[in-house]
Formats: C-alpha cells, structure tokens, sequence
C-alpha cells in the first residue's frame, strides 16, 4: 500500500542519485581541463623558450638543446593516414561482408575474433611486426632499391592499419546493419543485384556512419604508441620517405622521456604530449559530430 | 470461370519458409490489365503469395518455391529475377522512398540502381511522366530537387506507385498501399489505382473490404495459405461458394 515515509525515502535516493551522476560528470569534464592545464604548466619552459617556432623547427637535438616538434608532426601525420589510406578499403569490403553479404553463421564468430583481435595488448602488436612484418618489409625495400631497414615509417603504417581495422570496420558493419530492410527490398523490387543495392542503397545510408568510424580510428592512430615505437625506428630528423627511420609524437615521448635530465628537453618532450592532446581532442570531436548527424537522420 | 487474357498463370504454387508451408497448392490464373484484390485473414499468406510473383519471396533466408508460375507464357521461375521484377513493380505496406535521393532521383532510381543513364530530356519526361501517372505531379512539380522525407504519408506513397511505374512495368503489386494511410490519402490512391489498370495490370493486397468492393474487377480469397476462392468482385461479395468466404464478409473472424 501506499506509505509516505517509504515515498520520501525514494525522493531522497533519487536526488542523492542525481547528484552523485551530476559530480561524476562534472569530475570527468575536470580531469580533462586539469590535464590539459598540467601539460600547459610542465611544458612552459619549452613554450617560453621556443615559442610557436616550436611547431616548425625541424631540429630536435637534445645536446645543443634545441627542440622543434615539426618532424614528429610529420611523423605522426604519415603514419596516421597512410594506415588510415591502408585500412579503410578492407574495413569497408569487411563491413560489406559482415554487415550486409555474410549469413549469421558465418558473420558472428567472425566478428568474436575481430573483437578480440581489438583487445590484443599493442606490444603484442609491435612484437609480432619485429619478426615478421620487418623482414618482409626489408626484402620488399631491397628489391625496390629503397634503404633496407625494414624499420620506418612504411613499417610502423602496415601495423597501425591492422591494429585500427577492427575498429573501423566494428563501426561501419553496425552501421550497414541499421540500413532498414525495407529500403534494400524497394531497391530489389526495382530489379537491382545485391551490388547495386549495396552501392546506391546501403553506403550512401550508412555514409556518415562509416565515416565517424573511420575519423575514430584515426584518432586512435595518432594515439598509439608501444607498437610504433618498437618499428619505426626512433629517428628524430625530418623523414624523406616513407622508407626513412623516424618518430611519431607518442614514440619520441616514449622513448625519450626518461632519458631527458635537461629541464627544457622534458618542457619539450611534454609539449608534444600537449599536442598531441589537442589533436586527439579535436579528431574525436568532429567524429562525435558526424555520429550525432548520422542519428539526427 | 474463363479468364481469357491470364497475365499470371500459378499451377500448383507452394512457397515455404524453412519447413514452413505458407501458400499451398495455389492455381490460378489472374486477368490482364484489372485490379484483382487479393483478401483473407491476417497472416494466411497474401504478403507471400504476392512476393513469390516477383520473385522478392526467395530474397527470405531459407525461402523457397515449388510448382510454376507463368507471366504471359513465360515460366517466371526460370527467368532471370532481375528481369522479372523490373516487369513486375511492388509497392509496400509502409512508403518507403530512398532517404538519400531527392524526389526526381527516387523516380528514376529504377534506372540509376542498374546504372543506366539516360539524357536529360529524356529524364525529365519519364519523370514528369511517372508523377503525373501518380497524380502526384502538381503538389512535388516545385521540389523535385528536394529530398522526398519531408512529404507526407500519403504523398510519400504515391512517390513510390511513380518510382515502380517510371520503368514501366506489366504488373504491379501492392501490398496493402494504404494501410498506413489516413482517409483522405487512401482515397486518393483508391481513384489513382482504377486510373493506372488502363496500362498496367494490378494485384493489391487489402484488409479492408469496402475497399476492395470499390476498386477491385476480381477478389482471391486466401485461408491458411489455401486459394479457397477466387472470382469477379461483385460475384465473390454477394455469393460466396466457401461458407469460410461468406464468415469472413460477414465479419465472423478477420
Ligand atoms: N520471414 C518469415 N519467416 C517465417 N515465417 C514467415 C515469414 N514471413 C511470414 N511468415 C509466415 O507465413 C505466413 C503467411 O504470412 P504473410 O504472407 O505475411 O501473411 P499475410 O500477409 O496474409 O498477413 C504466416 O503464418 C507468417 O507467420
Ligand atoms: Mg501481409
């Protein structure tokens, strides 16, 4: 029956509720401005002494101690989007495939491996590259006559491209799978082929969704870290190929930071991750912006 | 009865799901260029028995047909599908135009899904042409370059009868077209349909009996996946040969 006491006792859980949900939302908007007021603080030496030449000088030498972050923002800009220019044709053939082509049977014990392909730890990743994708990339540069380090930025792409694969093409299968049953069946009803219909019908629907996909697993490109470092062979000059030694912004943090004793090389050093901070903020940013269009439709 | 013109002829139709029979043993032979209904009680395979014309039934995972069905005096079951259904349109129960096209582009999707490209006149005419057929031209004349979402149920409807008519089809199948429709709207397409069986023939699922009285020259009757009768309109309605028939005129089940 109705009680009173045990109503109010609900109102007040409620509100506890909501506010507790209220202050963890707000601590999460915290942590993010605290990082970056963090990173701003621990570079500011490097910003004081370098100021916006910092993002175009192509000297990083920690003995002169002059550092400008332009060739790891090459590096990391290659790298992303050569695994990216990699990724995305066998993301969508995979996303076709298992969101649209594949029978169930089939489709979900692939898709099982696929996550968990996306849940091997990224040294593994980098590991695995070492003994089998560098000598395959060495003999390819030997017989195009390119320097055969089998290390670099070609390297360091090819192992990018499968580690954000899954990720984009999870993205892009569920949303070809959201693509309503009734348009494809008006398609075929017209007399398309399953290709027409997949090429006129099911990609222009699912288009913002699969590039929300694709922006994600950039962003999850520029990121990444471990299994760069461990390839792309930790130079710190501007590359002049994709076959040339280098170093993404994660990877010269990674492999430089515990070495730095100089003040103003760790100010540098965090200046990079500050960065990177923002270009990862504002990767995620404009896929959230395609996700919201893709649902608004 | 005599049909002297069959545009379908089933022998010994029966399309399964799995094991599933949901039309069993259906022969019979539908005129030409008339508006045959097609009625019975929910879930006795009127979507199924229209599907398998077009040959859209084995697109079902695990569907699949038996026994023969002739457009004409060809044996559809043999014919490459693709060309039976661009001789066959279908419209659905609920309107669904392509949400990335513009109206004009929903019209001649019939043509850009095969990739064929036609000149612009010749564009523009088969479009005018198909809307017109529609009775839909003067309301969309002055947004043809919109996208077709924002039209309302009932125009959204008859942007589809102009999509399925623009690739001149033989035969068109509608299932239930109105039954997402409001009173007005159905009205309209009820008036569109006895115009278009001047130039195409029509197969048209419905509930709703008063409808069928209206429209339809001829009315199958389906129960349980059987054709338990099948006959001109106002025969069928007023002088039922299966005492299930006359149950269902008479409102005892639905
Ligand atoms: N995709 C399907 N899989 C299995 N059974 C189905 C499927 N579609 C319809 N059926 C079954 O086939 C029978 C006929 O269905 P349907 O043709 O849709 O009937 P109606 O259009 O007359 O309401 C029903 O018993 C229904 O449950
Ligand atoms: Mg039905």
């Amino acid at each position: 029956m109705f009680e009173p006491k045990n109503l109010y006792r609900q109102i007040k859980y409620d509100l506890l509720f909501r506010k507790l949900a209220t202050s963890m939302g707000a601590l999460v908007i915290f942590l993010v401005v605290a990082t970056f007021f963090t990173l701003v603080y621990e570079s500011w030496p490097a910003i004081k002494a370098f100021g916006l030449r910092f993002l175009w000088n192509t000297t990083w030498d920690p003995v002169s101690l002059e550092f400008g972050a332009l060739p790891f923002l090459v590096g990391t800009l290659i790298t992303s989007f050569l695994a990216l220019l990699i990724a995305t044709p066998f993301a969508l053939a995979g996303a076709i495939f298992l969101g649209e082509l594949a029978p169930p049977k089939i489709a979900n014990p692939v898709s099982f491996v696929m996550e968990l392909l996306a849940g091997i730890p990224s040294v593994i990743y980098g590991l695995w590259a070492l003994f089998y994708l560098v000598p395959l990339v060495r003999a390819f540069e030997l017989k195009i006559g390119a320097p055969p380090y089998g290390l670099g930025l070609f390297t360091a792409s090819l192992v990018l491209a499968i580690m954000i694969l899954p990720y984009a093409l999870s993205v892009a299968r569920d949303v070809i799978k959201l693509v309503p049953q009734d348009l494809k069946e008006a398609a075929y009803g017209l007399g398309a082929t399953r290709w027409e219909t997949i090429r006129h019908i099911v990609l222009p629907y699912a288009r913002s969704g699969i590039l929300a996909g694709i922006v994600l697993a950039l962003g999850r490109a520029l990121g990444e870290t471990m299994a760069v470092t461990m390839v792309i062979g930790n130079r710190s000059a501007m590359p002049q190929s994709i076959w040339d030694l280098a170093n993404t912004m994660a990877s010269v943090i990674a492999n430089e930071f515990t070495e730095a004793t100089e003040d103003v090389h760790l100010a540098a050093l965090v200046e990079i991750g500050l960065l990177l901070f923002v270009i990862t903020v504002v990767v995620n940013l404009v896929a959230r912006i395609f996700i919201v269009k893709t649902k608004v439709r | 009865m005599k049909i002297k013109n069959p545009i379908f002829t089933t022998e010994d139709l029966c399309a399964y799901y799995g094991d599933f029979m949901a039309i069993k043993h259906v022969t019979v032979k539908i005129p030409e260029k008339q508006v045959t209904a097609v009625m019975g009680p929910s879930g006795c395979g009127k979507t199924t028995f229209i599907r398998c014309l077009n040959r859209l039934h084995e697109l079902t995972p695990g569907a699949r047909i038996t026994g023969k069905i002739f457009l004409r005096d060809q044996d559809i079951l043999q014919m490459d599908p693709i060309i039976v259904r661009r001789k066959v349109g279908m419209v659905f129960q609920r309107p669904n135009p392509f949400p990335t096209m513009t109206i004009y582009e929903n019209v001649l999707a019939g043509y850009k899904l095969l990739g064929i490209r036609l000149p612009k006149k010749e564009a523009d005419r088969i479009v005018e042409e198909a809307l017109k057929k529609a009775a839909l031209w003067d309301e969309v004349k002055d947004v043809l370059h919109r996208r077709g979402t924002f039209l309302s149920g009932g125009q959204q409807q008859r942007l589809c009868i102009a999509r399925a008519l623009a690739v001149k089809p033989e035969v068109l199948l509608m299932d239930e077209p109105t039954s997402a429709l409001d009173p007005k709207a159905t009205l309209q397409i009820e008036n569109l349909i006895v115009e278009l069986k001047q130039t195409v023939t029509i197969i048209i699922v419905t509930h709703n009996m008063p409808q069928a009285g209206r429209i339809s020259d001829y009315t199958a009757f389906f129960y349980l996946g059987e054709l338990i009768e099948f006959g001109p309109t106002a025969e069928v309605f007023t002088n039922p040969k299966d005492p299930r028939t006359e149950e269902y005129l008479t409102g005892k089940f639905s």
